[in-house]
Parts: structure tokens; sequence; C-alpha cells
């Protein structure tokens, strides 16, 4: 434990903790120790007093009224885009598009970019352990347009092959859509690599960067990306807000996904012109309190630093992992380097299921399923799998109180 | 062992199931047989393929059941391929009309395991809703190799 403390002094896990009310629960009797971080995050302190305080004070709604509250209301709201323009490193506020989440920008790329661009015979690339989010969409654009969809493989080993990858780009590949962080093996993607190829051969490059985006530093001009989306409840913001960063000329070419307010600039029953971006992509009143949510945020990863944070998780997975491979019949799965903030695993005779109601009842919340990626499971030829993944609030104490827990539990079902 | 001090979790996972989930009874595919059905959990993945051989007089001569899933799923799959082999279609269904009721009642309330043979072991998953389910699969998966076969999901 000695390593850690010093880690543990540098980095202050205590403060940030402090800022989460959700984690003083006891459930059962026993501390919470939250490690399902990858499914969604806690929310800090001032992530819930920016969103009570929008609706105390400012709430209205946005782009419409002459008055006090709504301008306030708007300011607060395009503060927001600001905020997540420069986190991600966008050239301009106009390519922040403000969503649901990560589902609803993948399903606006490929029902707009992807209907508008698709032909028969042209191929979409996706990989082997995408997000039932960043495949769905993806088929039922191809179902209509006649594209095909194909898939980089993993090695028979579960690891991750960068010349497969680029093999599986070809002169037909018109987008590659691809996870920046994988949900289950924590797999961090060379994505450079595989965005300088796309672009060799003209396709365009959508990164999926919902488990990423509270984990490593992003930076979109430098990654090259044309899209790149995230959810805001993955990096300690609210749920219902997400965002479709997509480059500028290529938003601006592509045809509106919803109508309604806000997207439009004059409307006759003839005919309607658009709004510029990136209102063109925001029909309908916005979760307004929810950005502002998701700005303050953002600013709150900031304060801590995405590289201290980044450096946190990783000492935290690579003790999960030193622990978990000392038990008899643990499987983890995926690569044992290039991992962010996620362990998943399998113990030989024992269920997923059984070990999380187990572990449960310790306070211990862990994920066991399929995750949202059966193709993954499927590969691996298993139905779930357990899985922890951490935050920037976890802690060394917590990892070995889980691990020993997970043990316990194996003593008693096998 | 810390997680000895929780009743309901001992309750749970008694050592009669962990035996059923550790060594299924009539395990295997059963050939020849007259009724089949998969059964789907989508939540968690599991799956379980139920095989019955029935006589013309209604009787179920023999049951098997296959797949992967939880101790839970197991041991009620195997708990109830002991309970149905021998009895007709009829008690087959009245049984889990029953079984069904009790499992789905309100945990404090006390059940009449009058009839419920073995199956009384299960009535611990009612402390813990996200399992109920698990323990209905093997029952559901039933229902639909009687009516008919075919693939049924329980999201109950």
């Amino acid at each position: 434990m000695n390593s850690h403390s010093s880690v543990q002094t540098a980095y202050g896990v205590t403060s940030v903790r402090q800022q989460f009310p959700i984690l003083q629960q006891t459930p059962y009797g026993k501390p919470l120790v939250y490690l399902d971080n990858a499914a969604t995050t806690q929310k800090p302190q001032c992530v819930l007093d920016a969103m009570t305080e929008y609706y105390t004070t400012i709430h209205s709604n946005v782009h419409r009224g002459i008055h006090y509250l709504s301008e306030r209301a708007t300011a607060a709201f395009e503060h927001a885009r600001d905020i997540v323009c420069r986190f991600i490193g966008a050239a301009g506020r106009e390519e922040v598009v403000f969503t649901r989440g990560t589902t609803d920008s993948i399903n606006l790329v490929a029902a707009s970019w992807g209907g508008a661009n698709l032909r028969a015979g042209d191929q979409i690339v996706l990989s082997t352990f995408e997000h039932h989010s960043n495949i769905v969409p993806w088929q039922l654009v191809a179902q209509r347009t006649g594209a095909e969809l194909r898939i980089i493989p993993l090695e028979s080993d579960g690891s991750f092959s960068l010349d497969r990858a680029l093999d599986t780009i070809t002169e037909r590949t018109r987008i590659v859509a691809i996870a920046h962080v994988s949900n289950v093996l924590g797999l961090i993607v060379p994505v450079d690599a595989i965005i300088e190829r796309a672009h060799e051969v003209g396709a365009l490059v959508l990164l999926d960067g919902a488990q990423a985006i509270a984990h490593c530093g992003v930076d979109v001009q430098k990654l090259d990306c044309d899209f790149y989306v995230f959810s805001g409840h993955k990096v300690y913001g609210p749920t219902g807000i997400g965002v479709l960063y997509g480059k500028r000329a290529v938003l601006e070419s592509m045809p509106p996904y919803q109508g309604g307010g806000d997207m439009i600039r004059r409307v006759t029953f003839e005919r309607t012109t658009y709004n510029d971006l990136p209102y063109k992509f925001e029909a309908g009143t916005p979760p307004i309190a929810e950005a502002v949510g998701l700005g303050r945020a953002l600013e709150f990863v900031q304060s801590i630093g995405i590289e201290q944070i980044e450096q946190w998780e990783g000492h935290l997975i690579e003790q999960c992992t030193q622990l978990l491979e000392r038990i008899e019949g643990v499987r983890i799965l995926g690569p044992r380097t290039d991992r962010a903030a996620v362990v998943s695993f399998v113990c030989e005779g024992v269920h997923p299921h059984d070990i999380a109601t187990i572990l449960d009842r310790e306070g211990i919340a862990l994920r066991a399923g399929h995750h949202c990626a059966q193709p993954l499971m499927d590969f691996f030829s298993i139905a779930a799998s357990s899985r922890f993944s951490v935050a920037a609030y976890n802690t060394p104490e917590e990892i070995e109180y889980a691990v020993r827990a997970l043990e316990q539990c194996l003593t008693l079902l096998r | 062992m810390v997680m000895q001090a929780d009743d309901q979790l001992r309750q749970l996972y008694q050592e009669v199931i962990l035996d059923h989930s550790r060594s299924p009874r009539n395990f295997g595919k059963l050939e020849p047989h007259t009724h089949a059905a998969e059964g789907y959990n989508p939540l968690c993945g599991d799956q379980l393929e139920l095989y019955l051989r029935i006589a013309d007089d209604g009787r179920i001569e023999d049951v098997h059941f296959d797949g992967k899933g939880c101790a839970i799923s197991r041991a009620s799959a195997s708990l109830m391929t002991e309970e149905i082999k021998g009895k007709t279609v009829g008690d087959a269904r009245m049984l889990f009309e029953r079984f069904h009721q009790a499992i789905t009642s309100d945990p404090s309330a006390s059940v009449d395991g009058r009839g419920l043979g073995k199956l009384v072991v299960l009535l611990g998953v009612r402390e813990f809703p996200t399992r109920i389910k698990c323990a209905t699969l093997a029952w559901h998966t039933l229902l639909q190799a009687l009516d008919g076969g075919g693939t049924t999901s329980t999201e109950e």
C-alpha cells in the first residue's frame, strides 16, 4: 500500500470523494463501493448545485424570448457549449451540437450523413467490440441504402491488431465508426493510425467517446476525427444530454435530422430554410439545465486535471488487475496494457449475476451481463462477464475490499 | 466470512440450490423428444433449452435441460425437471401456476409451501427482485414447449 499512499497524497482522493454526496451512503449497512462507472458516473455537488440554481433563478426557454430570463438562460446554455468546445479542442462552437446522448449522436450521423452519402456496395467499418449503440444505427442505414458492414476482427486471444484494423479499411469504405475506448475491454484504441488510413481512402471517421471522455484527454483537432460523440452522464454530468462534435464542413453538408423549433430560420408551407450550425441539428427545446450541468461537470474534471485522473485510475486498474490475476480460475478479458478505467473478467464455474447479487450485499456495485456488446460476448463464447470500472473518486482500499469480497463469493459458490 | 451475516443471501444461496447448480439433474439434450423450446433472458444473455418426452396419455416421461445460466436459473431448471417428471401435462401446468404465484408474491407474505415440493427452496429469491426472472426462465420455457415450441424470453 506504500506506493498507493504516495500517489494518494499527491492526488487528494479524499477531497474528490467529499464532493460526491451519494458516496456517503451505506447500503445494507456497508459503505457504498461504486465500481460501475462505465455504466454511469456519480455527480459532484457542484453539478447538482448548478442545475438547481439554473431552475431556481434563470429557467426559461432559450433562443426565443426577449425577456430577462430568456436572455440569461440562453447565455447559460451557450456558455456550456463554449466549455464543451474548449474541453474537446473543437475549432469553433458551431461544431458542437447538443444531443440526448451518445446513442442519439450516432443515430443523427448515421441517419443524416449516412442517408445522404451511402450507396449500395459502400462499406461501413466497425469493430468487434462496439457497443450496440454503435452497431444498430449503422445496420438501420445499411438496410436502407444497401451499404455493408465490415467488422475489424480481434485476434484469437482477444487482443487488438492495428494491422488487421488497417486491412479492414478499403477503397470502398465510406466511414469508420469505432470506440475510442472499449466499454468492456477498457482498450484504448490506437485511433490515430486508423483515422490516417481512413482519410487516405477518402472515408470519414466517427469516434464513440462515451467511455473515453472522462478518462483520457480528448483533442478532436489533433485526432483529426470527423465526428466525436459522448454522453454527459459518463463524465460526472446529468443524463439526457450528449454531444456530437463534427467538422464544420461535414456538418454543413449534412441534411437536418429532426424537424422542429430551433432548427429553422423561416417556415412556410411550401418551404423551410434551416438555421445555421449548430442549431440546424437541435430541433425542439433542448435540455437546458442538463447542458448547464454538463458544462459544470467538465469544469469539475478540469479542476482536478484529466491527466491526473488518468494517472490515478491507471494505478487503480493496475492494482485491480494484479489482485484478480492471483485468483484461481479468473480470466481477464482483453489486453493487459493500453487500458482505461475498466477491467472485465469471467470466473470459471461461476455466473456473473450470482457474483453481482452477492457483492451487492457487501455494498459493492459492479456490472454483470453482456455490457450491450453481445457480438463481443459471442467472440469470447460467453453469455456474460463481470466488470469493475473506476472513476476519479475510487480508492485503492475500495479495490482491495471489492476483490476480497469477490474471493469470498467464489469460495461460497464453487 | 462477512457475507454470512446476510440471512437473505444465505437463504438464496442455500446448499440445495448450490448443489443443483453445481450438479444439475437431467442435464443435457434428450433424444428422442416430443417437445422442445428455447428460453432466453435478454437482460443477462442466459439461455436454456428444454426437451420433453410426453406419452400419448399426457404423462411427462422424461424431461431434460441444457444451456448456460446463473446458479439460480440452473438450480430452478434442475428442480423443475425433478418435480414434473412423471406428472401429467395438466399437473405440471398447475404446479407452474402455484410456483409462479408464490415466487412473485410479497416477500413478507407467508406462503403455503404445500404442493410446491422441493421448489420451496427457491422462495428466497423473492427478496431479490432482479433475480426472479432467473428462477422463472425454465418454467416459461416449459410453457413455450407445451404450447408449440420456439423461443421464449423472460423480461418480467
